[in-house]
């Protein structure tokens, strides 16, 4: 199929951390003017081999081939002189320096800020990813930020564009938006690799994949033509369980109402909460959905009592006004918590599983006595927990970083649903963790609901509020729209409130 | 020259080591460093200054190993908070003992040698003019060095290309390295810029301010720096506001008491404190959104490779 060489070959490429592999013998070719994708699940190193081919990591084994002539590629300015640019899925922005500057900065050379200001808004402009250079990164949605990155890129006219998981912050439209720059820029004879686990996704962009699985290349095939399932089967190396999808309409009593919340930001490039209302019945899942940085943390925040509602009324938990009472206080009221930051929020890193049983339940699961730590109910709990989720840990009581994602999201969620909570606030239950892990969480939440508990879940990965909510909300700018049953709910419709369309002002 | 002249030319005194030192730690921390030694690389500067100073009978000598003391103590919070990735305010506070217990011993042989400070600088015609001329354009190479520092460091993070660097490094000291900027190498360059800085700071002490050395003469003015860093938000000329504030607060208020303002001394001796504190924070206050400060201050950098 191919008379040229590819404009990039991967060949034999070895990493290891340690005792870990995260990259053992991977081959992957890279034609010219092709969108490649390269599937697997977290942790199956992708992340690694696209920073080698970054030269942000040196491979212990194996060789770059670029146009035909074997490259070291040492170091990410080595990697744009050749031609190959990165959008990173993480901490690549300077927040508090202009758009301009963070171009400039990505800019070998020297030309003044003026000039890259000028070339920047003509050539984003030509992408159609219009941009003002003099606005500071902080103030730009997600998207905005996004365009940044690709812009900063495409200013370096590069051969090969590398995107890690571009999609996953944006709502449908924006998601659309980047597929046409993407065919625009296979138009122009570049080529893309391409970074995701969305299946769907990958189907209708990209004529090429490699699938990563424990840092081995397990296929390379034409996503066109193969099925989600095929792929998702390649990616773990089985069947994932499918959910019970099952909407209801619930009856039960309302377990939680917040009306008329407002709060201020939490920080300086917060988002004030304004007028939130919302019910919650026992028996029911409610999503939230939204694009990140509208408002979540507040809401969490002010929802688990980590910051307190302006007047008593404003949350009520099975008919108590709880807007005025603190965390434990709730807790003891049967609610429970789990942050979106499962390190550092959901669970003390450097602490053990016990000791963070402890830090959420201290107040409501019994393992005091007289002021003093009952070890053995703790020990008990967590073997409760790690049966219940399959929590894989090795040793007997690691500190919590020891986990990987997955497994540690399943103990935090485990945690505060082996209280048999009456609510349950869950934000991104799913984030970062595999699809058997996320699938058990999933499960477990709509158990929880069937059981006769109200949970909310707040998250920004669409399909997974549509597998397991019975009503969804979309959260923009701090507002909340009104609940509709999932039902009723399409990627559209939601998109465009996420996108802030229809929003009442 | 007349009370009011003297009172100026005094203010101008006090306030140029605060703005010397607290610009050199203002483009630490724009790095992403945050180095509590300030004190420590201070005092050891005017100790080595005024040791050199009186050993070769050379000022200019003495500055510049003033200079060089600072810049080595600097060195040595470098290797362990970028060799090692060891925690910032710890080994600040350690420098700051340091510099205070070394200073000690370099400068025990030299307690009570009086020496001529150094001399005005006067710019020709400039000087003549009334008033103003006495006041701007006669005053020692420090002060004018100091208003050029400011002046420099402004122009180099607003306008240079390597200040961009800089600041990019202390916003997001990943991202920096992601785009391949070599973070340990700019830190460590601002690390040692801010020692020479806070050692020049010290040599003003005792070479200019009281041309002697006593122990522990520099008095706390490195902690008053550090604290005119955070209040300027960073910012080199706000940061040049908040060194003049607190200079003229602490000789108007000598003035004060000795004219017996009938409020306790004590009160008095607090005021600069207090107010360059209250003033900067509404300053702060004023200027709405934007980042607190450079994000990744005082977070270690360990680069994965």
């Amino acid at each position: 199929m191919q008379a040229s060489p590819p404009l990039l070959a991967v060949e034999g490429i070895t990493k290891r951390f340690g005792a870990l592999e995260a990259n053992n013998a991977v081959d992957l070719k890279v034609a010219p003017g092709e969108i490649h994708a390269l599937l697997g699940e977290n942790g199956a190193g992708k992340s690694t081999l696209v920073k080698i081919i970054y030269g942000l990591l040196r491979p212990d084994a194996g060789r770059l081939v670029w146009r035909g002539a074997p490259v070291a590629v040492e170091s990410p300015r080595a990697a744009r002189a050749l031609g190959i640019g990165m959008v990173f899925q993480h901490f690549s922005l300077f927040e508090a320096l202009t758009v301009a500057e963070n171009v400039a900065l990505a800019l070998d050379g020297s030309a003044p800020l003026d000039e890259i200001a000028q070339r920047l808004s003509e050539t984003s402009r030509a992408y159609g990813l219009p941009l003002d250079p003099k606005r500071e990164v902080w103030r730009l949605s997600v998207g905005e930020r996004q365009r940044v990155e690709i812009m900063r890129c495409l200013m370096q006219d590069p051969s090969l564009l590398i995107l890690d998981e571009p999609t996953s912050v944006l709502t449908p439209q924006e998601a659309e938006g980047l597929f046409a720059t993407l065919a625009r820029l296979r138009a122009e004879g570049r080529s893309v690799l391409y970074i995701s686990h969305k299946l769907d996704e990958v189907r209708r962009i990209c004529e090429a994949a490699t699938i990563l699985r424990g840092g081995q290349v397990v296929a390379h095939c034409d996503p066109r033509a193969e099925t989600a399932a095929s792929l998702a089967r390649m990616m773990m190396g089985g069947d994932v369980v499918p959910i019970r999808h099952d909407h209801i309409e619930a009856q039960g009593p309302v377990r939680l109402a917040v009306s008329a919340l407002s709060l201020p930001p939490l920080h300086a490039h917060g988002i004030a909460l304004a007028n939130i209302n919302l019910e919650l019945r026992a028996g029911e899942v409610l999503g939230i959905a939204g694009v990140a940085g509208n408002g979540q943390d507040e809401l969490f925040a002010a929802l688990s009592g980590e910051e307190l509602a302006p007047h008593d009324a404003a949350i009520v938990m099975d008919g108590v006004a709880v807007g005025r009472a603190g965390i434990n206080e709730r807790r003891r009221r049967g609610a429970a918590f789990v942050p979106e930051e499962r390190l550092g929020h959901g669970a003390a890193p450097a602490m053990r599983l016990t000791e963070n049983a402890l830090l959420s339940g201290h107040a409501t699961n019994g393992f005091l006595r007289y002021g003093l730590v009952e070890r053995a109910k703790l020990t008990d709990f967590v073997g409760k927990v790690v049966r219940a989720f399959d929590v894989r840990k090795g040793p007997a009581d690691p500190e919590a970083r020891a986990l990987s994602g997955g497994n540690l999201q399943k103990f935090v969620i485990g945690r505060e649903i082996a209280r048999k909570p009456g609510l349950l606030v869950v934000a991104q239950p799913s984030w970062g963790v595999d699809a058997g892990a996320a699938a058990t969480i999933r499960q477990a939440l709509m158990d929880l609901a069937r059981a006769g508990s109200a949970v909310l879940v707040i998250s920004q990965d669409l399909d997974e509020l549509l597998e397991i909510s019975d009503r969804l909300c979309v959260i923009f700018m701090g507002r909340l729209s009104p609940a509709m049953p999932t039902a009723e709910a399409t990627r559209e419709s939601l998109g465009l409130l996420m996108g802030g369309a229809g929003m009442a002002a | 020259m007349t009370l009011f002249e003297a009172i100026i030319l005094t203010i101008i005194t006090a306030s140029t080591p605060l703005l010397i030192a607290a610009i050199g730690e203002l483009v630490v921390e724009r790095a992403g460093v945050l180095n509590l030694g300030v004190e420590g690389m201070m005092v050891i500067g005017a100790a080595a200054g005024i040791a050199a100073a009186i050993t070769t009978g050379s000022s200019s000598f003495g500055v510049l190993v003033a200079v060089l003391a600072g810049m080595a103590l600097s060195l040595v919070f470098a290797a362990l908070v970028l060799g090692l990735a060891a925690n910032q305010v710890a080994a600040g506070l350690a420098l700051a003992i340091l510099g205070l217990g070394l200073s000690g011993v370099i400068g025990a042989p030299f307690v009570g040698v009086q020496r001529a400070g150094i001399g005005k600088i006067e710019i020709p015609w400039l000087s003549e003019i009334p008033f103003l001329g006495p006041l701007l354009f006669r005053q020692d190479p420090f002060v004018y060095a100091s208003i050029a520092l400011v002046v420099a460091v402004w122009w180099f993070l607003t306008k240079s290309r390597a200040g961009l660097v800089l600041r990019a490094v202390g916003e997001n000291h990943a991202a920096a390295h992601a785009l391949g900027y070599p973070v340990r190498r700019i830190r460590l360059l601002a690390i040692l810029f801010g020692g020479g800085c806070a050692g020049l700071a010290g040599a003003y002490m005792s070479l200019v301010y009281t041309p002697f050395w006593t122990s522990g003469m520099t008095a706390g003015r490195g902690w008053i720096a550090l604290a005119i860093v955070v209040f300027a938000s960073w910012l080199p000329f706000r940061a040049m506001l908040g060194a003049y504030l607190f200079g003229a607060l602490t000789i108007l208020q000598l003035h004060a008491q000795s004219a017996g303002v009938p409020l306790p001394s004590q009160f008095l001796a607090a005021l600069p404190y207090l107010i360059t504190i209250l003033v900067l924070v509404l300053i702060m206050r004023a200027r709405r959104g934007g980042a607190a400060g450079p994000a990744s201050l005082g977070v270690p950098f360990v680069p994965d490779r």
